[in-house]
């Protein structure tokens, strides 16, 4: 069983400090969710994890089955098994789904062998239009332009249609519930509990525990100032739901201040 | 999309597909004005009327020569040369090459003889330094088609090759159209008689290897109303130490309810100093599909003028071109209507690398009485280096009061976010930077209708982007 562990992490973006030494360890199989007010730093935990250039480690380690993941580029990191669903993916207009897809698939394919042809035509289209099946996604969707001209549902649909294909070991999902009404978050939900297993391991950042009631967390975390201050199960979520982020502020707020 | 009501307005509709608005954060439209000091301008050819090739355009080519003589080297502070600088050109230097020179030269690769728009030929000719070779279905002879090379139209055409040439482009157009116009001995004239369909496509390559040498062609492309005929003409020639140069002449007619498909590519070594004339005709219920691809040569200035002249007539001119290292490539289109109701529609899109430099300069223009027409210009180009500059420079000079014209240029960088979203998917970044270069030109790739030739500009993609700034 492989493990994502991030020790002491922390991160700045043009010299300010986002992330102030968080920790937290995921294993394959576990359902995390770091919940948090606005401006926390939960973004930045994602895009660090995967790589993004505008994000700087100041201090601390990100393992990933033994290995450093911070070595790494963010097409390592994925090949090695990390998958981001962005908030905000962006548009490759000229760009097909399905070219995208298979591209990906062949550059994971050609990082195991370099002299490999690829996947045939045939094997590909019949693997997406599975894929989308599931997402209850219309299969010309796969001739259309990444992203380009997408609604907020279709976006997300695709970004789950892009892990369903990429089958990581890890993922993150940034609020992958924001802009989706109650249908697209079912579906997109759904999507992602079909892939949830021992094989996977998911991170769910959310602002609002209503994407919990979907995909059920098997540890909730609660994000302050750059820093993980609370963890526990899945009642954690309903509590904040019912009692909002301000104990959690008043809590660690002033003991911060003190 | 905009309706222009009064005289000589003039609308800017910056029209950006959705990759440019992804690109909008760098995106500068650039309209740069140098003023260069009137240095001493470049040397002039050394050429003399004894050059002029002997044969059936006799009286043409003195005529021509005349003109020419009365040009001098274009300078930087002339408008259309404005941003192409020549006093680099080593004009005195070049040498017509002698009749049969190819012999010694390289050979051209099977690779350009190849067909790109379907399974076979309807004809071929090569062009080569002092000779050419030609071949035509002798069903398409039967039928009265003339596709052949100049040397052969002077002698078996020279009626009709005389009536045709130098009607649509003028040896007063320019100093390289009355050089070309007088010295080009290679060529090509195309003539569809009336309501001929040709079916399998026409090709030609003018192959111009070796150094110091002026490679001049003339094409007459002759398209008799209600005739159709798809042709595609490549230049080319191998990288070479030193300095060689073309210049060229196409002259179009589009018949009435004629369509004529004409794809032009270059891949002229990075020595060749590449200048051309071209304008079409179209008359009434005329269509012309005509398609560029540019990725070679050192320089290259090309002026492409079309010309709707019949009501009702369409023109649709789409371009690719990819420079890199140093090479300049320069560009100016005119989308004359002349008639009411027609509709002309460009597309030129370009990326660019290393300190390479382009210039679109782009006018569409609308005569006095030319109502109800509609155009659209649009040049984008994609900045993949620091240094390389693409200067996009589009116009409109409308002198009727019900017409619908709009134009959009934009220069956009190469982003990071979307570079970044490729590779969190697994893409290494050279790929990743390939998939949103290929992203860029699909709209121009979209406008071709042949597999052969999206190919070309797919294998053109990869190699510019595989080699060293």
């Amino acid at each position: 069983m492989s493990q994502l562990e991030i020790k002491n992490l922390h991160v700045s973006i043009e010299g300010k400090e986002i992330l102030k030494g968080l920790s937290l360890t995921i294993n394959q199989g576990e359902i995390h969710a770091i919940m948090g007010p606005n401006g926390t730093g939960k973004s930045t935990l994602a895009y660090t994890l995967m790589g993004h250039p505008n994000y700087t480690v100041t201090e601390g380690e990100i393992i990933l089955k033994g290995q450093n993941v911070l070595e790494l580029e963010p097409d390592e990191r994925s090949r090695a098994g990390i998958f981001l669903a962005f908030q905000y993916p962006v548009a490759i207009p000229g760009v097909t789904v399905a070219n995208f897809l298979r591209t990906a698939l062949n550059a994971r394919r050609r990082a195991v062998n370099p002299e490999d042809k690829g996947i045939s035509i045939l094997d590909f289209r019949k693997m997406l239009k599975e894929r989308m099946d599931t997402l209850k996604m219309d299969h010309a969707f796969a001739g259309r332009y990444l992203n380009d001209g997408f609604s907020g549902g279709e976006k997300k649909r695709a970004e789950i249609l892009q892990m369903a294909t990429l089958k990581p070991e890890f993922a993150i999902l940034d609020e992958t519930d924001s802009g989706l009404d109650i249908d697209a978050l079912r579906i997109v939900s759904e999507g992602v509990n079909a892939l949830a297993g021992p094989e996977l391991g998911v991170l769910v950042i959310t602002h609002y525990q209503r994407l919990l009631n979907y995909i059920k967390p098997n540890f909730v975390h609660i994000m302050l100032d750059g820093r993980i201050v609370e963890s526990g199960g899945a009642d954690l979520a309903l509590h904040l739901e019912e009692q909002g982020y301000d104990w959690v502020r008043e809590k660690y707020e002033e003991t911060a201040e003190a | 999309m905009s309706k222009v009501k009064g005289h000589k307005s003039v609308i800017f509709d910056l029209r950006l597909s959705t990759f440019d608005a992804c690109l909008l954060m760098q995106e500068k439209p650039k309209v740069s004005v140098t003023r260069t000091r009137r240095d001493s301008a470049a040397k002039d050819f050394s050429f003399t009327a004894d050059s002029i090739p002997a044969g059936g355009l006799k009286d043409v080519r003195a005529k021509a020569w005349d003109a020419f003589t009365k040009f001098s080297m274009p300078i930087t502070t002339d408008e259309a040369w404005r941003r192409t600088d020549l006093r680099l050109l080593p004009a005195s230097d070049f040498k017509i090459p002698k009749e049969g020179a190819f012999e010694d030269l390289p050979v051209v690769p099977e690779s350009l003889l190849k067909p790109l728009t379907g399974e076979q030929h309807g004809g071929q000719i090569t062009l080569l330094p002092g000779g050419s070779r030609v071949d035509l279905d002798p069903d398409l002879v039967s039928k009265g088609v003339i596709f052949t090379d100049i040397r052969t139209a002077e002698r078996e055409h020279t009626e009709l090759l005389n009536k045709l040439i130098g009607t649509i482009v003028k040896p007063e157009d320019g100093k390289f159209a009355a050089l070309a116009s007088a010295l080009a001995g290679n060529g090509v004239l195309l003539y569809v008689p009336k309501n001929v369909q040709v079916e399998t496509p026409l090709h030609s390559v003018l192959w111009g290897p070796g150094t110091d040498l002026a490679h001049f062609s003339h094409l007459i492309v002759y398209v008799e109303d209600g005739a159709s005929v798809t042709y595609v003409h490549e230049a080319a020639s191998p990288n070479e130490m030193g300095h060689a140069m073309h210049a060229g002449i196409v002259e179009i007619h589009v018949g009435k309810d004629a369509n004529l498909r004409f794809v032009e590519l270059q891949s002229w070594g990075r020595h060749v100093w590449n200048f051309s004339h071209e304008r079409a005709r179209v008359e009434r219920g005329g269509n012309l599909d005509w398609i560029f691809g540019a990725v070679g040569s050192r320089l290259t200035k090309n002026f492409s003028d079309l010309d709707l002249a019949g009501e009702g007539s369409v023109g649709r001119m789409s371009g690719f071109y990819f420079t890199d290292g140093t090479q300049h490539l320069d560009h100016d289109t005119q989308q004359n209507h002349l008639a009411p109701h027609t509709t002309s529609d460009l597309l030129f899109k370009g990326a660019l690398k290393g300190k390479s430099r382009s210039v679109w300069q782009g006018m569409i223009y609308v005569a006095p009485g030319a109502q109800k027409t509609d155009g659209y210009q649009a040049n984008r180009n994609l900045i993949l280096d620091e240094q390389a500059r693409a200067d996009s420079i589009p116009g409109l000079e409308i002198l009727a009061d019900d017409v619908r014209c709009t134009h959009g240029a934009t220069v956009g960088k190469l982003e990071k976010e979307p570079l970044f979203y490729l590779k969190s998917r697994g893409i290494p970044q050279a790929e990743a930077e390939r998939l949103v270069v290929e992203g860029f030109f699909d709209p121009i790739m979209q406008r071709i209708p042949f597999e052969g030739v999206r190919e070309r500009f797919q294998q053109a993609i990869q190699d510019k982007l595989s080699v060293d700034k």
